[in-house]
């Protein structure tokens, strides 16, 4: 192999360089995803954390679908639980500070999160 | 290896691939349902008797009783402003009704207007998104989430029974309630109060017009022939606004 002190220099500054975003996090301590705030009241989320996680934002698009294109404001959870399909008015009841809870991960990875624009953060009655 | 074993092998593989997220969206498939009070109507419709309006001059009843709970912003600027129910004079409601003789008290005689929840609304029909679309027992409802602020329904509508936000509506909503506000750029409109239909309520506007002992509004299934309305709308000479238009509104005047 030719100048293969060279190639192997430039690999390296490559992977560097590409890398850097990493290694600037893990040095500022924000290496992980953020701390989310659990919710004092409630155990259970309507369905498993897990599939919460990875699918909320699913699950939030069928519940605005049912209630204002259809009518229907009941969801029936893969548990057979009745829930309110309400931001508001569910989802608030546990995760009653948004600003602890979704913001931090929705600002962790770059989704803008614009529910709050017309959605109240706070259950009023 | 063969190229046809290969091939068999490789489709497999991959129908094996695509069953899993199959498998787990049928199994998964989201269970909604109407909330078990719900009002449900073949075909939902008011009648306005004006009558029974004016026995309360200055009365303010239904347009409070709407848009507080609903955060219908008081904006002061009129070309900002956001209606879902009001006050209009008749000679602007009415206004084929008006001859040159028509008396000056008759003209400005204030008359409740909302949207019409029209059969052919027009607004509908120019919706670019679907964000306006006529529901199955009749009512013509917004999903603000997919308005994208283009006024095409602003302008098909012709009873400007439409609002579009102009600037944020939250400074201007005094004491917000639980209920959506809507946002700068997309156009809102009474909905007939389909948050208290789910509930098993009849519209808010209603019910505070009984509540006074008026009884001005009148709500109710024209599907259901032993209903109010539908004893009004059948028995009498009710007024429609526009109806030479073909939308056919389903607010009803006893005039």
């Amino acid at each position: 192999m030719y100048n293969a002190g060279k190639i192997f220099l430039g690999l390296g500054a490559f992977a560097a360089l590409v890398t850097a975003p990493v290694w600037y996090s893990v040095a500022n301590g924000k290496s992980g995803p953020p701390e989310l705030q659990k919710p004092v009241e409630g155990k259970e989320c309507v369905e498993p954390t897990a599939y919460m996680r990875a699918k909320h934002m699913e699950l939030l698009d069928s519940w605005r679908d049912a209630v204002v294109r259809k009518a229907e404001h009941v969801y029936v959870s893969k548990d057979g639980k009745h829930h309110d399909m309400s931001l508001t008015g569910t989802c608030l009841r546990c995760h009653s500070e948004p600003a602890k809870f979704c913001n931090r991960c929705h600002e962790y990875s770059g989704v803008e999160v614009y529910c709050w624009d017309c959605h109240q953060q706070k259950k009023r009655s | 290896m063969k190229r046809r074993s290969f091939l068999k092998i490789a489709g497999a593989g991959l129908a094996g691939a695509c069953a899993v997220p199959v498998a787990e969206a049928l199994t998964h498939a989201a269970k909604t349902e109407p909330a078990p009070g719900a009002i449900t109507g073949k075909r939902w419709a008011l009648v306005i008797d004006e009558r029974k309006c004016l026995t309360k001059p200055g009365c303010n009843a239904c347009l409070q009783a709407c848009h507080k709970p609903h955060n219908v912003p008081a904006i002061p600027d009129p070309r900002h402003e956001i209606k879902w129910i009001w006050k209009e004079q008749y000679q602007h409601v009415f206004a084929d009704s008006v001859t040159p003789y028509t008396a000056a008290a008759l003209k400005e005689r204030p008359t409740i207007v909302l949207c019409n929840h029209c059969e052919n609304p027009p607004c509908v029909r120019v919706c670019p998104t679907q964000a306006t679309f006529k529901r199955a027992d009749g009512i013509v409802m917004m999903d603000e989430h997919r308005c994208i602020g283009c006024r095409y329904c602003i302008t098909g509508c012709p009873y400007g029974a439409r609002s579009f936000n102009f600037e944020d509506p939250r400074p201007h909503i005094a004491e917000p309630t639980d209920y959506p506000t809507r946002t700068r750029g997309v156009v809102e409109k009474c909905t007939f109060c389909s948050e208290q239909l789910a509930v098993g309520k009849r519209p808010l506007c209603v019910e505070a017009c009984e509540g006074i002992g008026c009884g001005a509004l009148i709500f109710g299934d024209l599907g259901d022939p032993s209903s109010a309305v539908s004893k009004l709308v059948r028995g009498s000479d009710l007024a429609r606004r526009k109806p030479g238009l073909g939308t056919s509104p389903h607010v009803f005047y006893i005039l």
